[in-house]
């Protein structure tokens, strides 16, 4: 379970491009939750995540990862207990190591590494079976670098990874964003296929209002900084690209008010 | 042939050195000066050793040992204070050559009659060739000289072997991932700082090595020894790159062509000496090799001729 208490996050405090990306932002994902957070940019979704992964540390606020206060860890140590995918295909992977030791890297995420050899027989193995699984027909090519694969591919692949040790919370950062409409259907599809069988809790950041709709059983709005809409069990199943597209226009119509003729008009228009 | 076996044994003793900047270079992508400095501490200290009576062995770790700190220094300072990469190896690197004089008292310790690593297969070659000197192809070589090529040949194989291995473990993927990809090494749960100052102490161990050998080839260690080391070190690197074709992936191709290169390197810097050139002229001659080397690549692209086949994508 993840819980996000209270966040603020201001970058560039005191200069001209002082940004206050979270304003106070509390949200508690369940056990096995799939939640995706949408909103306009700039709305401070990214950062959330961000403060979630570890990237920064939040100037108030606590994160909570199964009752464990990770508020202070750094990034690398969070990274036991999360499982990253990021929107770049290159960032997960090390393009000039092959798939193989790419994976055998992301199957000691939070144990020891020692001197024992990476790639042994039974590593190799376990290996090709789960990439053969995928059906990309990448089992042949395991000593391939990374790097010579498409986006779609370098991206199941980094999914693969992010979950091969089972996350206690699966951060998804706009992963498909980068991938042609195809490749980003596949991996859209892999997502949620692997989601389903482990049972993991997720948060997904996503552009996608039909992915929003279609894939998690939960979708958070931002905007601001702030938490505005939160779409979830009855309310999440009869939710709408329509809904979403008319509470972004709430969202933006308040945005043309001054905030405090904001709080006595928005009222009216509800 | 005197001078193709020193030749060689020089090549042999540096591409220690280019080993250790295949590390830093080619695997951590780290752009380390230290080089300069750890090399004549690594020479430094074990000429102190061996005229203190301690066996050539524990002399040589020891000189080791020095660099594994030097680098160790280096990638603290770059890591956990965020120097800037060139600066710290800079600042070492400076740091390091009072660090020398101290270690040395003097800026030159002589080695006449200090043993060597070299001296039991010298005994071996002496008695397999009945006399103080080996016949190769017909030239009379001294058996002092058959020795020392036979010990580097021995330790540089040794070590290829084991950087090759290491590599290939858990802990070897993990560090040149974070070479190429610390956010992805951070995503898996592994701090790549500690990673960057491990590969940088490691790197410099070697070349600290490189440089006790050198010491005991030469017999001396002097102050200044290590100055142009790591622009040396560059070319042969690049020469290896280019014996075996940018194309090449695999570790060990790439450790064996850092190999072949300083050997080839030191064989064309003892035929230019050996048609005139002036020794003092030689760093200015490696440095624009190294710049020529750089530089052509790209001018040659612009220009549409391939010399290299291939290229990174970093």
């Amino acid at each position: 379970m993840l819980e996000i208490r209270n966040i603020t996050k201001t970058f560039f405090p005191g200069t001209v491009n002082e940004v206050r990306a979270l304003r106070g932002v509390t949200l508690t994902i369940e056990d096995g939750c799939f939640a995706a957070i949408i909103g306009t940019n700039g709305s401070g979704k990214s950062t959330l995540l961000n403060a979630v992964a570890g990237t920064f540390l939040p100037d108030e606020g606590s994160v909570f990862i199964d009752g464990t206060d990770i508020t202070h860890w750094p990034e690398h140590k969070r990274a036991r207990l999360v499982g990253r995918v990021f929107q770049n295909p290159f960032a997960g992977t090390a393009a000039e190591m092959t798939i193989a030791e790419n994976i055998a890297i992301a199957m000691k995420r939070g144990k020891s590494r020692g001197v024992g050899q990476a790639l042994s027989r039974s590593v190799r193995d376990e290996i090709a079976d789960k990439v053969r699984a995928l059906n990309m027909g990448l089992e042949n090519r395991l000593d391939n670098p990374i790097g010579t694969l498409s986006g779609g591919q370098r991206q199941a692949l980094t999914l693969l990874m992010a979950t091969w040790v089972r996350p206690k919370l699966l951060l998804l950062d706009e992963h498909t964003a980068a991938l042609d409409p195809k490749s980003a259907a596949q991996v859209a599809a892999l997502t949620s296929e692997i989601i389903a069988r482990d049972k993991l809790t997720v948060l997904m950041v996503t552009h996608s209002m039909q992915q929003a709709v279609q894939m998690p059983g939960r979708v958070v709005m931002m905007h601001a900084g702030n938490v505005v809409e939160d779409y979830a069990g009855e309310r999440k199943k009869g939710l709408r690209i329509a809904d979403l597209m008319r509470a972004f226009d709430r969202v933006r119509r308040r945005d043309l008010f001054d905030a405090a003729v904001a709080n006595i008009v928005v009222p009216q228009y509800a | 042939m005197t001078l193709v076996v020193g030749a060689f044994t020089m090549g042999l003793i540096l591409s220690l050195l280019a080993l250790g900047m295949f590390i830093s270079f080619r695997v951590l992508r780290f752009c380390d000066i230290t080089v300069d400095g750890s090399l004549a501490l690594g020479a430094a200290t074990t000429a102190v050793l061996l005229s203190a009576g301690v066996p050539p062995w524990a002399a040589s770790l020891g000189g080791f040992a020095a660099g594994f700190l030097a680098g160790f220094t280096t990638g603290i300072l770059h890591t956990f204070f965020k120097v800037q990469e060139l600066l710290s190896g800079i600042l070492v690197m400076t740091a390091l050559y009072s660090v020398n004089l101290r270690v040395m008292g003097k800026s030159n310790v002589p080695l006449i009659d200090t043993p060597t690593l070299a001296d039991l297969p010298e005994k071996l070659v002496k008695k397999l060739a009945g006399g103080d000197s080996v016949s190769i192809a017909g030239w009379p070589v001294p058996a002092r000289d058959v020795a020392m090529l036979a010990t580097v040949t021995l330790l540089v194989f040794a070590t290829a072997l084991l950087l090759q291995l290491f590599l290939k473990t858990n802990l070897g993927t993990t560090m040149r991932a974070a070479g190429e990809n610390p956010q992805m090494i951070r995503a898996q749960g592994v701090d790549n700082r500690w990673m960057q100052v491990f590969g940088l102490a490691v790197s410099n161990a070697l070349v600290g090595l490189s440089g006790a050998m050198l010491a005991q080839y030469q017999g001396f260690a002097d102050v200044q020894m290590g100055i142009g080391m790591m622009v040396w070190g560059l070319a042969s690197i690049i020469i290896g790159d280019a014996l075996i074709g940018k194309n090449a992936r695999g570790t060990g191709l790439l450790i064996v062509g850092a190999i072949m290169g300083t050997i080839l390197f030191r064989l064309l810097i003892a035929i230019a000496l050996r048609w005139g050139l002036n020794p003092n002229d030689l760093k200015l001659v490696t440095a624009l090799f190294v710049f020529v080397a750089l530089v052509v690549p790209t001018f040659a692209a612009k220009l549409g001729i391939r010399i290299f086949g291939g290229r990174r994508n970093a």
